[in-house]
């Protein structure tokens, strides 16, 4: 027995190493995404024009953060459902109040904060007090916030005061332009990045998502600190909201239909587990980025659109597949 | 009477039959309310049959009215043929989802026409597009209510099939709407848009008002392989256009999913590959607007013309404000209420429907061309849906 595994070991013991270093530095996701960038240059060398860079950014940014929040609440051994659709009735509170009622663009703005927090507080609520799953009451919230996005507006609504649509506003970089919300999810996620990882909130939102039941027994406000998750992950939708306003330049009740599993895809691929506990959130802007680029190069690649689904499936698989793998070498 | 004039000088010339006398060219008397003892036709005989220059509104309309009078019977007169038979008659529709402007203009036309005949009008719909559970337990429980008949619009054409077979086995009456169940024979009846002939109007309008059609460089932002309305559309757009799939000008093909968000994205996608791009397919009018985003910020707005199908409210602004170049307009509310009409006709009469009725499409654009007929934007504003 001894000498087989001795065997195994030393045959497969650079493979290790190599496993070993990914895994160390977490930069399974990144080297995927340099993998990729580098099959669509090939591919088409247009992929790699600042112009086409400058999209991706765009095309990914309001998702990004989504998943922002997305991955709070996963780290907590949570799961949002909820959040496209949340996110769609606050784009819709923005533009609408400020519209069609007259209310202050920047207010307007501020009420759809308050709406997309508000479910954050009511998931929140439902999940510590009444100690439901959390898969369970944010399908719940979701039904609740598409039909309430419908009851404000059916169609999307447009003519938007300029603050509202800000974040597409364009400055000029590397010799094209990039809109503000293409750029300003990376200051985002470099903030979360440093609460997750400098403050205590952030260490406690590990180990809540490490082992509930000692966190409790250390003296962690386990209820408290789950719902400023869901109430932080609300405050993110909203952005991402705002982000998406910039871009299509209306407010969009068909919006968001499907960014639930687009963002719970980001982070999964992202390195971060789903039953809480571990991962990196830049690991989530890399795997946010994964996918935009692979829908990008597939679609300026020609590939047919039934094959794009197919693709972003296997990848997602792929994705955790490695993680697993590497987490099995680590220990 | 010229026809029968030069028929008769060439007999003269071929037989040597001189004409005399009086001939009678004939006379009809047209009316679209008929009264007993005097023969008469209807609109939509009269329409089809005048001289001056026809409009194909006017008489699909005039056909309509003339379908509403067969057997004698205007509306008011159903709805006192209903009073009579001392029953409740009760309808369905189901349409593919609640929220789309499109089918909550179906249902309001299909609840108009149901107050007015005074019958009882059951809604349902799926959750979303393509639904087929929801409308086969939406048909077994309209069925369990005791409909006469039921509208559907099916969101898988194939899968529902059963379903129909059963509620027409129980001797009721499906008549599909807007789209065709597969095979078409499987409902009664269908009434819907012509949407090859949706697509091929924007083709047509496309090839007269791009300065050089030939060299145009054409992108396709429809759905996936497979659904027939995209198929249809995008099959009528490159008929009338006068090129196929396999046409070198094709440049880009994309899946939008009919979204506004997919459709930019899918633009920018396209226009990254190949910037040259100036005629742009578009499956409806919010994946329209995405495409317009797209070359708005590419700066080549003014390059790229972009058509569309649909004709909703908010499709028909982008034709007054210049993103769409011209659109198809489709009519949800006269396949409801003319659905429900028909529906109250069996009742009465015992004629169950058959067959496809065009419920007509309109080429609507601020700027037309010769060759092409078109409605302006204003006649797409008063006959919008949404």
């Amino acid at each position: 027995m001894t000498h087989t595994n001795q065997e195994r070991t030393s045959s497969t013991s650079l493979v290790n190493r190599v496993f070993n270093i990914i895994a160390a530095f977490r930069l399974g996701p990144f080297l995927a995404l340099l993998v990729a960038g580098a099959f669509f240059y090939i591919q088409n060398e247009r992929f790699i024009l600042p112009l086409n860079i400058s999209l991706i950014l765009q095309q990914t940014s309001w998702i990004a953060a989504l998943a922002i929040g997305q991955t709070l609440v996963i780290l907590t051994g949570g799961i949002d459902l909820s959040n496209g659709l949340v996110m769609a009735l606050g784009t819709v509170i923005m533009t609408t109040m400020a519209v069609e009622n007259g209310v202050n663009p920047f207010i307007s703005i501020g009420m759809g904060f308050g709406v997309t927090m508000a479910f954050g507080l009511l998931n929140g609520l439902l999940i510590t007090r009444l100690k439901l799953p959390p898969f369970i009451v944010t399908l719940g919230t979701l039904n609740i916030a598409f039909a309430l996005t419908r009851l404000v507006a059916t169609t999307t609504i447009g003519n938007l005061p300029d603050i509202q649509t800000i974040f597409g506003e364009r400055i000029s970089l590397f010799g094209t332009t990039f809109t503000y919300g293409a750029i300003v999810v990376f200051p985002l996620y470099i903030l979360m990045w440093f609460v997750l990882r400098e403050t205590a909130f952030g260490r406690h939102v590990y180990a809540i998502g490490d082992d509930r039941e000692a966190a409790r027994l250390m003296g962690i406000p386990v209820n408290r600190i789950l719902i400023q998750v869901y109430v932080l992950a609300g405050f993110f939708y909203a952005v991402g909201g705002w982000l998406l306003i910039g871009r299509i330049g209306s407010g969009d009740p068909n919006a968001g239909q499907t960014a639930n599993l687009d963002s719970i895809t980001a982070v999964v691929i992202g390195g971060t587990s789903l039953f809480g506990g571990r991962g990196n959130i830049l690991g989530t802007l890399v795997g946010a980025l994964i996918v935009g680029v692979f829908i990008n190069g597939l679609q300026i690649t020609g590939v047919d659109p039934l094959f794009q689904r197919l693709i972003t499936g296997i990848l997602v698989i792929v994705a955790v597949t490695m993680d697993q793998l590497s987490q099995r070498i680590r220990k | 009477m010229a026809s029968l004039g030069v028929e008769t000088i060439v007999a003269a010339i071929q037989g040597g039959v001189v004409p005399t006398g009086y001939t009678d060219t004939g006379v009809a008397l047209i009316t679209a309310n008929p009264v007993d003892g005097v023969d008469s036709e209807g609109v939509g005989y009269g329409y089809e049959n005048c001289w001056g220059d026809q409009n194909p509104e006017v008489l699909a309309m005039a056909m309509e009215l003339e379908g509403a009078a067969a057997g004698m019977m205007s509306v008011e007169e159903m709805a006192a043929a209903i009073a009579d038979l001392g029953e409740e008659v009760i309808v369905g529709l189901i349409t593919k989802t609640e929220t789309n402007p499109f089918f909550v203009k179906m249902r309001e036309g299909a609840q108009a026409a149901a107050d007015a005949l005074g019958i009882t009008l059951l809604t349902a719909s799926g959750q979303f597009d393509t639904d087929n559970a929801s409308q086969v337990t939406a048909i077994e429980n309209m069925v369990a209510a005791g409909v006469q008949g039921i509208l559907l619009v099916p969101a898988d054409s194939s899968a529902i099939v059963p379903t129909i077979e059963w509620a027409r086995e129980q001797g009721v009456i499906v008549i599909a709407l807007d789209t065709p169940t597969n095979p078409e024979d499987a409902s009664n009846a269908l009434f819907a848009t012509d949407n090859f002939q949706a697509g091929v109007l924007i083709g047509e309008y496309a090839r007269a008002a791009m300065e050089n059609p030939d060299a145009a460089v054409i992108a396709l932002l429809g759905l996936p392989p497979g659904i027939t309305v995209n198929e249809l559309r995008q099959g009528g757009f490159l008929e009338g256009y006068g090129i196929d799939m396999e046409s070198d000008q094709i440049v880009c093909v994309q899946d939008t999913q009919g979204d506004q968000t997919l459709g930019q994205t899918a633009m920018e996608n396209c226009l990254v590959a190949n910037p040259e791009i100036n005629l742009v397919y578009t499956i409806n009018e919010p994946a329209a607007f995405g495409a317009y985003t797209a070359i708005e910020n590419a700066d080549v707005a003014d390059d790229v013309m972009i058509v569309s199908v649909d004709g909703g409210c908010s499709g028909v602004e982008g034709v007054v404000d210049g993103r769409i170049a011209a659109t198809s307009q489709q009519y949800p509310l006269r396949m409801a209420s003319l659905g429900v009409e028909t529906l109250a006709r069996f009742v009465i009469t015992g004629e169950a429907p058959t067959g496809y009725t065009d419920t007509g499409v309109t080429l609507i654009t601020a700027n037309p061309v010769d060759g092409v007929d078109s409605e302006d934007a204003d006649f797409g504003v008063a006959n919008c849906w949404g």
